[in-house]
């Protein structure tokens, strides 16, 4: 999960989530708590989804 | 100088392929190349044994191979370690990689090798070796043992190896820092003129390739899954207990999270030199997503949230050191049954 979409290609990721920006990844300090929350949880479950199925050759 | 010296069939002087399949024997002089390296560095340099082993066995038994061989450097009281020169051959440029390796990280003897840049033995061992550079055939061999000689009285002294192009090793990835009396604007414009006008020049910073990776399979079933949190943002426990730091990082940290539903900024710091910190200061969980995850264990999504999550900061860090890096984490991964980890970076 990371916001350095590029980098994480260059360097033959198998699996990559476009995080939320590099200051928070996971997170959006602009959003009121429970949004930030929801948009992490949502972030996670990409990344769970991403998990289940058969990741790309890198 | 003591010196064990290690050749496959063929140059020590056995046989060629139809000898590949021999045993590890020794002799009690030079042969062949050791001979040659012998003469080169002169008086006060012997070469005490020679092993030889036909390049089959060797690729065939390496762990017995290494065993024997760390044996016989042990009681012959080496000062230094040489296998080769190996040119191109496959099967000799990997046995003298893991031989040079386990001689150095083992007994802390100086080795050494020369191969050809493309000899599959580079790509392994060369990280962690001086591997001077062979070219494809014999042909040069005078000029390799030479070249060989003169690293070798300098591992030996202890002394300070130059770069890869002055001393004629094949390059290892690593990165020294050095003095130099020109600004990095000034060899910048020679060099854009030097490629404008179509002259040769040498970039300082030689462009990494990735080796490719394998396609993994999806997780079987995440509801029965242990999910382990990983990142490279460099969040540690408040006092950075392990020292890891904020650039360039030379070690990893695993940290306890089995009875935290969240992550509290008070008991955490950053240490990572490459983004500002505050957000996630305020909240580590922005970048170690606990809470989410918790919460999906708690429903039954995933079996599991690991115990701990790891932690390093990923910044200017050359891939000699990240490779370590993520091979240690990867191995403590799998020893823990972890199914699934969930790496986030900055």
């Amino acid at each position: 999960m990371t916001s350095a979409l590029p980098i994480a290609r260059m360097v033959g990721s198998n699996r990559v989530v476009l995080g939320h920006g590099i200051v928070h990844v996971a997170g959006d300090a602009s959003l009121p708590p429970d949004e930030e929350k929801a948009l992490r949880r949502k972030l996670v479950q990409e990344a769970l989804d991403a998990l289940k199925a058969e990741g790309e050759a890198g | 100088m003591r010196i064990v010296h290690y050749l496959n069939q063929f140059f020590g002087g056995v046989g060629g392929e139809e000898q590949a399949g021999i045993p590890l024997r020794e002799t009690g002089n030079a042969l062949g190349p050791g001979r040659l390296l012998e003469q080169t560095l002169g008086d006060g340099a012997a070469v005490v044994k020679t092993l030889v082993c036909g390049d089959n066995y060797a690729v065939e038994r390496q762990e017995e191979l290494v065993t024997a061989v760390l044996e016989h450097v042990r009681n012959a009281r080496a000062d230094l370690f040489v296998a080769g020169p190996c040119f191109d051959a496959g099967r000799y440029g990997m046995a003298a990689g893991a031989l040079c390796s386990a001689v150095q990280t083992q007994l802390g003897i100086p080795a050494l090798t020369a191969m050809h840049e493309e000899n599959p033995g580079v790509d392994l061992y060369r990280e962690g070796l001086y591997i001077v550079d062979s070219g494809r055939n014999a042909a040069g061999m005078k000029d390799v043992v030479q070249r060989m000689a003169r690293l070798a009285r300098k591992l030996v002294a202890g002394e300070t190896v130059g770069a890869p192009r002055e001393e004629g090793y094949l390059t290892r990835g690593l990165i020294r820092d050095e003095f130099v009396d020109r600004s990095s604007a000034e060899r910048l414009v020679d060099m854009v003129l030097a490629k404008v006008q179509g002259r040769p020049f040498d970039s300082e910073m030689p462009v990494t390739s990735f080796e490719p990776v394998a396609k993994p399979r999806g997780v079987d079933d995440l509801s029965r899954a242990t999910v382990m949190l990983i990142t490279d943002g460099g969040l540690v426990p408040r006092g950075n207990p392990d020292a890891i730091e904020g650039m360039a990082a030379t070690r990893w940290g695993a940290y306890d999270i089995a009875d935290a539903d969240d992550l509290r900024g008070e008991d955490y710091e950053i240490s990572h030199g490459g983004y500002d910190p505050r957000f996630v200061q305020a909240d580590p969980d922005r970048l170690v997503p606990l809470d989410a995850l918790r919460e999906l264990e708690q429903e039954g999504a995933v079996g599991k949230v690991h115990g701990e999550f790891l932690s390093t900061s990923g910044l200017s860090n050359p891939l000699s050191n990240t490779r370590r890096l993520g091979r240690e984490m990867a191995e403590k991964v799998k020893r823990e049954g972890v199914d699934a980890v969930i790496l986030t970076s900055t």
